[in-house]
């Protein structure tokens, strides 16, 4: 719209620019300032039509008032100095020609409409926004209750659901709310544990930490504590939990309440108790094994002044001879029988049995008094083994040997108290068995471990450090050496010579009796080779034989045949100058594919012999199967001829084991023979060869020329 | 039992919000006692508060015309707060009917106006996020609604990262947001600063202490400080400068001295 400058139309623009730069600096409008006067132009003319209409109105003057709340002048001062501006410049601009007194008067009524108007609008806007933002704020506050209802019905399902225990309480103890978990690893109601308080769960096994712990958190010094914890559940049993327990605090950070987490660890205790029984106790005998006896002895060693230890190591006497002939299940019926007698033994406080192994036991005791007592344990075990064990119907008489060790404790470690009560124990059994020894350092250092000579042994091979005894076994039809019998013997470096008992149980039991074995074989088959050769024979009974032990081991040996044939061929020496000893026990129940190499040897000619026989429960019936062609008396028999008139039992024993003998075809060589008369009543008696002191005593193999020659020339 | 400490807050009127008391700056009712208290104490030290805060929306007025002439059509305004009049919404669409908006703030009450406002309006609507977690806002699904991402964006951060502390990383959300932003794309952004202000500084920190004590400590920054929120943009002409002097429609001599105060600027991504 142009406008001249001067006419109505310039005139009433000049009055509305001046209205807006009044205005403008109080508004917050956005707009530029040009902007806003377009926004005020109409408004102007509003009142510049009411100033001059025919018939005068105020109503239009009230909407100018209310538009300029609307352009966003809700400062009154934009009011104020709108105002102002009418009131100084609407007649002079807008009021043409009329009549002057007639127009300030129409003026100053627009002007309280005006003012009316922006009054009236101002409040409605301003209601208006204060409801627009109370709706909003609740509103939002519905949107955050959601939320918080959301996450709260999550945070329950999370309590409720989970399968750890949850509580909480305040910081008095009162339980306030626990969870489904807990409830059923307590086995209670709701009722029954709300309302109780923490203080009162105490337990008889509780660390003595526990209640520390507690009061250091619920008083705010703690933020949170671990414990493994007992608590009594309603019925009486014991629930065993891990519990973790948290301080919380407020949005201040002040102690609040305290939150227990539980996880019920019952089972797996008692599983573990379990696994830790059975690391610690022996299966068979339900007694403590080697590991809780080391426990047990190291800390008794470690006990302070004053206190003292006593210690029995019992090892039964030819238990392997009852594992061999009975079999392994009635061996372990007597094992369980001893260990049953044995933890009668030591009933009192600070006693206990332990099976370390095999036939192997000890006998704990501790306290002040041990010199005393350790006497009087070994002496009720030995008076515990006197009755016969009965098993599978037969009366089995065990008898034991022991070693004691008695001294102060913190002086030896518990592998030193027990290598002295394993040498003792060998002394005990040396001096024949069924009897106690007190340990004697003098002669713990001379003794010889079995561990020591196992670790030993392979290098003894390679030294060369076995020899070959001889005993001569006789005729005793005239009294001729018919041959000898070869007993490896270990010069050992500390501990000079050793016989076979001591060294072929431990070759038996690392293999190393293979080896051993073969090479006894090859010397025995060379000397008795080199027998012949400078000797001959005797006319009547042959070349001069040798008799070699066969280990139960050599015997499942698959190079035995073998290795036999090759030495024999490589010596030269004929099959039946050759005796292969092996022992009754090593037989019994042999099925036929152990006994066929023993039959293999036999058909070349080499003789078998049936070693200690009568020591093991042998069934005589079997002795048809057997490939043997010679009986081994065991010495028992021939014991109670050393005197003079014999036992007649044992006479009859013995005359009925030789013709059974004879009757099957088998020779009877008789061991042990220390008298004369013995030998004269065993010749009667009918056997047929003979070895003992009488003879001669095991020696080089020379000594068996000077027995020969004197045989030849007598 | 009680509340537990895990839940969120509930509403609390009786604590000021910083999009109230703007409103209030800008003359609106959409406050409560103590937004205006707040209001009134800081403009105690810094009467002009009112001028300022006109100024930023004068000067985002410009830039949403600036954008909507540059041919841009959709808007992210974050930091929105309470809508009164002169809205990006109300000019984009009246440059471009049709443009598409979306508002972000993380006042709930200011979200809460904000729908009430735009109820009707199919282009333009609210997020409730945090314009420190930009992946938040940008994979919210009004945004992926009405924005398309492989298209220009005006994003709007006016008068809002004066209330990001440096801890909270408000350099490394400015770049997330870059990142996800068509080439083209505009940064309009505002920030307080001492620079600017008609009074010596020791009389501005009184209204800075006002924001410090409602828990929305507001965060001076130096000219520098404020470049480095376009790296990765080339600033738009005249540059980062005071809110009258980018590109006037009137002479910036006649605005009020308060207007001056803080700095404003246009980036485009390449």
């Amino acid at each position: 719209m142009t406008a001249e400058p001067d006419g109505p139309e310039g005139r009433l623009r000049r009055f509305a620019t001046i209205w807006s730069r009044a205005v403008f600096p109080v508004t917050s409008t956005s707009l530029t300032r040009p902007e806003f006067e377009e926004q005020l132009l109409p408004l102007a003319r509003s009142l510049s039509e009411s100033l001059r209409a025919r018939t005068f109105d105020a109503e239009a003057a009230r909407a100018v008032g209310a538009a300029l709340i609307d352009a966003h002048c809700t400062d009154p001062e934009a009011l104020s100095r709108s105002l102002d501006c009418v009131d100084a410049y609407l007649v002079l601009y807008c009021g043409e020609d009329g009549h002057q007194e007639e127009l300030r008067t129409r003026c100053s009524r627009l002007q309280h409409a005006m003012a009316a108007g922006f009054a009236q609008a101002l409040r409605e806007r301003t209601l208006g926004e204060q409801e627009a933002i109370a709706q909003a704020a609740l509103r939002a506050q519905g949107v955050v209750a959601q939320a918080l209802h959301a996450s709260e019905a999550r945070f329950r399902a999370v309590f409720e659901g989970a399968a750890i225990g949850i509580g909480i309480a305040d910081l008095e103890g009162n339980v306030l709310q626990v969870n489904g978990a807990m409830l059923r690893m307590f086995g209670g109601s709701e009722q029954t544990m709300r309302g109780r308080n923490v203080r009162e769960w105490t337990h008889a096994d509780d660390a003595p930490q526990v209640w520390r712990l507690y009061e250091e958190l619920v008083s705010g010094e703690r933020e949170h504590y671990h414990v493994e914890k007992a608590f009594c559940r309603p019925d009486g049993t014991v629930l065993w939990t891990n519990l973790t327990v948290s301080l919380l605090r407020d949005a201040d950070g002040r102690p609040q309440y305290q939150l227990a987490l539980m996880e019920d660890t019952t089972e797996r205790r008692l599983l573990n108790l379990r696994l830790r029984y059975e690391a610690t106790h022996d299966a068979l005998t339900g007694l403590p094994n080697r590991t809780l006896f080391f426990e047990r002895l190291e800390k008794v060693l470690a006990a302070g002044e004053g206190q003292r230890f006593g210690l029995c190591y019992l090892d039964l006497d030819g238990f392997k001879t009852i594992n061999d002939s009975l079999g392994h299940a009635a061996g372990d019926r007597l094992l369980v029988e001893v260990a049953d007698r044995l933890q009668s033994c030591a009933t009192a406080p600070g006693e206990m049995v332990a099976r370390l192994g095999g036939d192997e036991f000890v006998a704990l005791t501790t306290g002040p008094e041990t010199r005393r007592e350790v006497d009087e344990l070994a002496a009720r075990i030995m008076n515990a083994l006197i009755a016969p064990v009965s098993v599978d119907g037969r009366e089995l008489t065990v008898r034991g040997s022991i070693g004691i060790v008695e001294g102060a404790a913190g002086e030896r470690s518990a592998a030193e108290v027990l290598r002295s009560a394993d040498i003792t124990m060998y002394r005990a059994k040396s001096a024949g068995g069924n009897r106690f020894e007190l340990a004697d350092p003098e002669a713990d250092a001379r003794a010889i471990t079995r561990n020591g000579l196992t670790t030993a042994l392979p290098t003894a091979l390679e030294r060369n450090e076995f020899f070959i005894e001889y005993q001569p076994l006789v005729h005793l039809g005239d009294g001729s050496v018919h041959g000898a019998e070869a007993l490896v013997r270990w010069l050992h470096p500390q501990h000079g010579v050793l016989g076979p008992d001591r060294f072929i149980p431990l070759a038996e039991h690392t293999g190393l009796i293979v080896p051993l074995g073969r090479w006894v074989l090859e010397q025995s088959v060379r000397q008795a080779r080199e027998w012949q050769e400078r000797h001959g024979g005797n006319a009547v009974t042959g070349p001069l034989r040798v008799n070699v032990n066969l280990s139960p081991c050599q015997l499942t040996h698959p190079g035995l045949v073998q290795d036999t044939v090759d030495i024999l061929e490589r010596e030269g020496l004929e099959p039946e100058a050759l005796c292969l000893e092996v022992t009754e026990s090593a037989l019994i129940g042999a099925d036929d594919d152990l006994l066929k190499p023993l039959r293999r040897l036999a058909e070349m000619g080499v003789d078998i012999a049936l070693d200690d026989f009568g020591t093991g429960y042998s069934n005589l019936a079997n002795l048809r199967r057997l490939p043997v062609s010679i009986l081994k008396l065991d010495r028992s028999f021939t014991q109670s001829m050393q005197q003079f008139p014999a036992d007649p039992v044992d006479l009859k024993i013995v005359e009925g084991i030789v013709s059974l003998a004879h009757s099957l075809d088998l020779a009877v060589t008789v061991e042990g023979v220390e008298t004369g008369a013995q030998a004269e009543q065993l010749r009667i008696l009918g056997c047929d060869t003979a070895q003992g002191w009488y003879y001669a005593r095991p020696g080089p193999p020379e000594r068996l020329h000077e027995l020969a020659l004197v045989d030849a020339t007598g | 039992m009680e509340r537990p400490a895990w839940a969120p807050r509930s509403i609390d009127i009786s604590v000021p919000s910083v999009a109230r008391i703007y409103d209030y700056y800008l003359g609106g009712s959409h406050n409560f006692e103590a937004d205006r208290e707040a209001a009134r104490k800081a403009m105690e030290f810094l009467p002009g508060l009112p001028k300022i805060m006109q100024a930023n929306r004068a000067f985002m007025r410009r830039a949403v015309r600036y954008a909507a002439d540059e041919g841009i059509t959709q808007f992210l305004d974050i930091g929105s707060g309470i809508p009164t009049f002169g809205n990006v919404h109300e000019v984009a669409q009246a440059a471009r009917p049709g443009a598409r908006v979306v508002y972000v703030d993380h006042d709930p009450v200011a979200v809460a106006h904000s729908e009430a406002v735009l109820k009707g309006n199919a282009d333009a609507d609210v997020v409730a996020a945090d314009l420190c977690k930009p992946q938040e806002i940008l994979s919210s699904a009004r945004v992926l609604d009405l924005i398309d991402l492989n298209r220009p964006v005006a994003l709007l951060l006016v008068a809002i990262l004066h209330f990001v502390e440096d801890a909270d990383d408000p350099y490394g959300a400015v770049a997330e947001l870059r990142e996800a932003l068509a080439p083209g794309s505009l940064l309009i952004l505002t920030h307080a600063s001492y620079e600017g202000i008609p009074l010596p500084p020791q009389r501005a920190e009184g209204a800075v202490d006002v924001y410090k004590d409602i828990r929305n400590p507001l965060i001076m920054r130096s000219r520098d400080e404020i470049a480095r929120f376009f790296e990765g943009y080339d600033m738009v002409e005249p540059g980062l400068v005071s809110p009258p002097r980018w590109r006037p429609e009137t002479a910036p001599e006649d605005e009020d001295p308060y207007a001056f105060s803080g700095f404003a600027g246009v980036g485009r991504t390449a």
